[in-house]
């Protein structure tokens, strides 16, 4: 059944608010993080993969990355990485090159370790039973 | 007259693409998962689609941030998946149905909505994986392709209230479509997941179970919310709500639920299945 208010406006709230621990990645972020996701976004190509793998400084020049995106890489810090403007949809491509699951970058980023970081996953089974 | 047999809606995990490449869905970490698949397979063989809408998001493997579309769909006679960075194997190309995608695009635009429009476009696991599950032994798709991608990615997102809308106006679009085809909708992604931040790891069972119930009976409870609200709720990647939100609003007539599953964790996140049966209004 639908209630009769479901034809009316969406209640207007501000376009952006905080989120705890929660990066958006709006149109200032996307500005900034724009060297660093097209790196990634490169990485798409199997030959671009390589070619960081080979010369990470030479592969990092080519795509003009900010000191900051370049810290970020060279120290595999994730969230330094999200404050320089990446996106995660597109550092998951890097983090592969990294040899690194998306329960790795979860911990990294919590703080945790991945053990505890999959067994807190794990956790919420007993929310569903 | 063409006929909307219902909406498949199911999370796209990439790891399910590895653990399908891998035949491990008997294992007791996937079982639990794949457990949902068969009372789909089911209902599929009674319902018979020969094309498939789908409302998917695009991961980084079609669309960069040089151009983002908040709403694309696809008008090409075949569409291909790629290598998505990770080296995976690739997923079986797609047959399109271009003159039923410029039907859509034609009654989109009519309707004052303003779609990216694309013959050349990839289709990333979000939409891939969805069909694997649900056409596990197929040599070739069963079904001929629409996609329709939303922007997830990059904020601002549409409202949920829009992409409610954009489904309802596919419905119709699909409903004054005069072949004889059977179509199926599918909304991938989801339930609640969050890859990105301190809060990396969140899962939001209750608010999951919340979105089970209502997106049948009542979606437009749903479209209330806005997107960061969804976010709040069901973490960052849980906004691929979107993509279930437009599909339900393609199910024009009497839904009817046929199944669901919901099992936690599949990678990071609460993943979902459920089916939902469309039963066409009888004219008067």
């Amino acid at each position: 059944m639908t209630s009769p208010a479901a034809s009316g406006p969406a209640p207007r709230r501000p376009l952006s608010r905080t989120i705890p621990g929660t990066p958006i990645f709006d149109g200032a972020a996307a500005t900034q993080g724009y060297a660093l996701n097209a790196m990634c976004f490169s990485f798409n190509d199997p030959a671009n993969r390589e070619a960081f793998r080979a010369d990470e400084d030479a592969y990092c020049d080519r795509f003009d990355l900010t000191p900051q995106q370049r810290r970020a890489v060279k120290d595999r810090d994730i969230l330094g990485m999200i404050a320089a403007g990446g996106n995660i949809y597109y550092l998951a491509k890097l983090a592969g090159i990294f040899g690194l699951s998306v329960q790795d970058v979860g911990a990294a980023q919590t703080g945790m370790s991945v053990e505890a970081f999959k067994a807190a996953l794990l956790a919420h089974q007993e929310e569903t039973a | 007259m063409s006929t909307i047999v219902g909406g498949i809606f199911t999370s796209h995990v990439p790891a399910i693409g590895a653990a399908i490449a891998k035949g491990v869905q008997q294992e007791p970490y996937w079982k639990p998962f794949f457990d949902g698949f068969p009372p789909v397979h089911r209902w599929l063989e009674q319902a018979k689609p020969d094309v498939a809408v789908v409302f998917y998001n695009d991961h980084g493997l079609n669309f960069f941030l040089d151009k983002m579309p908040t709403f694309a769909v696809g008008a090409a006679p075949r569409y291909e998946n790629a290598d998505e960075g990770w080296g995976l194997p690739l997923f079986k190309p797609f047959e399109g149905a271009p003159d039923l995608s410029w039907h859509i695009i034609d009654h989109l635009v009519g309707s004052d909505f303003d779609p990216t429009t694309c013959q050349q476009m990839l289709v990333d696991h979000s939409l891939a994986i969805p069909f694997e599950l649900c056409w596990p032994e197929a040599a070739a798709w069963p079904v001929k392709l629409v996609p329709i991608a939303i922007n997830t990615v990059q904020h601002p997102l549409p409202s949920p209230r829009r992409c409610l809308a954009l489904g309802r106006a596919v419905g119709a679009a699909l409903e004054s479509w005069d072949g004889p085809e059977r179509i199926v909708i599918l909304g991938t992604g989801g339930l609640s997941h969050q890859l990105d931040g301190e809060r990396a790891g969140f899962i939001n069972t209750a608010y999951d179970r919340h979105c089970l119930d209502t997106l049948g009976p009542d979606p437009d409870t749903l479209a209330r919310q806005d997107a960061l609200d969804i976010i709040e709720q069901a973490g960052s990647q849980g906004v691929e709500l979107l993509n279930w939100i437009a599909a339900r609003g393609a199910l024009t007539g009497r839904v009817e639920e046929v199944t669901r599953n919901y099992h936690v964790p599949i990678s990071n996140t609460a993943a979902a299945t459920m089916v939902l049966a469309n039963e066409a209004p009888v004219p008067a």
